[in-house]
């Protein structure tokens, strides 16, 4: 049940170019690894959507990359300035896992942390476009870390059950050679909770809102931005 | 009372946020399942949003057969938004809720700016379902045409009960290499950039026919629901700010109250049609000699709007068989409706809600 709180911002700290901005948790709950919060924007109509990065004791901390007026709002907020939150929502990752490797690519490692934590620490390779984007990797400590022109595809052993999120040609080339990898993608979402139906992608072959059937898929399930103008094809519309 | 406008909230998927309205308005159903439109569906704008959905909905069949029980579950009165491409495609599915128990109402979806448009003039579509269901009926008109309260006036002599007041508006929105954002290519605005054609469209239509009217646009606030009922909007309906703020509803209506006391109006109802010339401000004595006028707009089971959405849905008066009770219709000649206010169209309006 999506429920708005108004909590107060108690930190925002740089972490390469993202600013982790932490919040009083309150009575909202951290949820699964994978849930997201929808964060309101000041100054704009619309929430932003953010998986939960790590939940400290008595806060919920989103890693935030400022790419557009929403985002940049957020990461100028200042301890003791109040956003509206809604949260957990969507769907996690599974947890009941025998081998898991953590796959984070750019602002996609945001969810990690706190999976990480919950999966007791296991093995992770990140990939970023830049070594300053890569100070990030401090959130995961001990991961394997590589940088553009080197992809995370490259560094991923066999055998392992993969949990990943990141850019969407990442998490394509992920399903297709691994289908039963657990997969955290994005979409535009006004809501969060299933009401505007703006982040339907095509999952299973249908448009479905992504917000009630994901974030967290499995490989499989390939999700699809059908293609607008000039946008690239999906793989699997151009193959029908 | 305060429902939602179609399309903004799926009932099922948040059952608390629908239980926070007086009625709760379905997605638009078209005969035939839709998908909707390809994405990217939505963009943010400066003061609201685009979106084009296109009416994504399970169809009719579906809607029936697996929605509109678990719906009438919840506990909250179910208004029907219908679509379709001709009229007969809206008559047909007016005819299929008719024996439908627990449908408080229609609402028909004239002007979807995310489709072809219906063939059929808004008036056609209007008498089509009007012969072809007893429910009470609601145009759902847009703000872009030239003349609305022309277009009000002839859904109204078509049997409309009542008017939902604005749908969104087409605009485009682009990205940063100038390419439109929405797949596309536009989209339905919504969100605070409506308010002021919201405003207009429920003043000039509620001067035109004197018919119940949904107000929607923009309503972010209690004094932007306030204002709409000034206007001559009975009810209220949340749109984009459901996003944001899934407790809009409950905000909306304690801030309500406290809008009305700071405009100098003792209740929210006090303020009906207020931005009217005709409609005189309650004397300082605080009688209101306006609404106990012979007449006047007066609801007919002393239901005023907003009121706490649990005891309404106890309390609602619903007529068997759930449907509107049968009445006489006097289409009025277009000069009587001019009168507006004053035109003696509420007592024989019976609110099947």
């Amino acid at each position: 049940m999506p429920r708005a709180h108004r909590r107060r911002v108690v930190g925002a700290e740089r972490v390469g170019p993202y600013t982790l901005l932490r919040l009083d948790r309150g009575p909202l709950d951290p949820g699964a690894p994978g849930q997201f919060f929808m964060l309101e924007a000041p100054g704009r109509p619309l929430p932003r959507p953010f998986s939960l990065c790590l939940a400290p004791p008595g806060e919920l901390a989103f890693l935030i990359e400022p790419v557009g007026p929403g985002t940049e709002a957020l990461c100028a907020l200042e301890p003791g300035d109040e956003i509206r939150v809604v949260g957990p929502l969507g769907r996690g990752y599974r947890l009941d896992v025998a081998r898991p490797l953590l796959v984070g690519g750019g602002i996609g490692i945001a969810p990690l942390p706190w999976l990480s934590q919950a999966l007791g620490r296991p093995p992770a390779v990140l990939g970023f476009r830049t070594a300053a984007h890569a100070e990030a990797a401090a959130l995961l400590p001990g991961a394997e870390v590589v940088v553009d022109p080197v992809l995370v595809t490259d560094a991923i052993p066999s055998g392992l059950d993969l949990l990943a999120c990141g850019p969407e040609p990442m998490l394509r080339a992920l399903a297709a050679r691994w289908p039963e990898a657990q997969l955290a993608w994005e979409a535009p979402m006004a809501c969060g909770y299933g009401a505007c139906y703006g982040c339907a992608v095509r999952i299973d072959g249908e448009l479905k809102r992504l917000c009630v059937e994901g974030p967290v898929l499995s490989g499989h399930r390939l999700v699809c931005h059908v293609p607008g103008p000039g946008r690239e094809t999906c793989p699997k519309e151009a193959a029908a | 009372m305060l429902l939602n406008a179609s399309g903004c909230l799926d009932a099922l998927a948040a059952p608390d946020v629908a239980r926070q309205l007086d009625a709760f308005v379905t997605k638009t159903i078209t005969p035939l399942p839709r998908e909707g439109n390809a994405p990217p569906r939505i963009a943010e704008t400066a003061h609201g949003m685009l979106n084009a959905i296109g009416l994504a909905n399970p169809g009719r069949e579906r809607f029936l057969a697996e929605q509109l029980p678990r719906l009438l579950e919840l506990g909250v009165p179910v208004w029907v938004s219908v679509g379709g491409f001709c009229a007969a495609d809206y008559a047909e599915t007016c005819a299929a809720l008719d024996g439908v128990d627990g449908v408080a109402a229609v609402e028909l979806n004239l002007s979807c700016p995310n489709v072809d448009e219906a063939a059929d003039s808004a008036a056609e579509i209007v008498a089509a379902c009007r012969a072809a269901t007893r429910l009470s009926l609601y145009a759902k008109l847009s703000a872009a045409h030239p003349d609305v309260a022309a277009v009000a006036r002839a859904v109204a002599q078509a049997g409309a009960d009542g008017l939902s007041l604005v749908n969104t508006l087409r605009g485009i929105a682009l990205d940063r290499a100038l390419r439109p954002v929405l797949a596309r290519g536009s989209g339905g605005l919504s969100g605070p950039s409506l308010k002021p054609l919201a405003l207009y469209a429920v003043h000039a239509c509620y001067a035109a026919t004197g018919l119940s009217i949904v107000g929607m646009g923009g309503v972010q606030t209690g004094r932007d629901a306030l204002e709409l009922l000034a206007c001559g909007a009975r009810d209220v309906a949340l749109g984009t700010v459901l996003f944001a703020d899934p407790d809009a509803p409950r905000r909306v209506r304690a801030e309500l109250h406290d809008a009305a006391a700071e405009a100098g109006v003792a209740s929210p109802e006090d303020a009906f049609a207020l931005a009217h010339a005709s409609r005189k401000r309650p004397g300082k004595d605080g009688k209101r000699p306006s609404l106990n006028a012979p007449g006047a707009l007066v609801r007919s089971a002393g239901r005023g709007p907003l009121e706490d959405a649990s005891a309404r849905a106890r309390s609602l008066p619903r007529p068997a068989h759930g449907r509107a009770q049968a009445r006489e219709r006097r289409p009025r000649p277009a000069g009587a409706a001019e009168e507006g206010p004053q035109g003696g169209q509420g007592s024989d309006r019976a609110d099947p809600r």
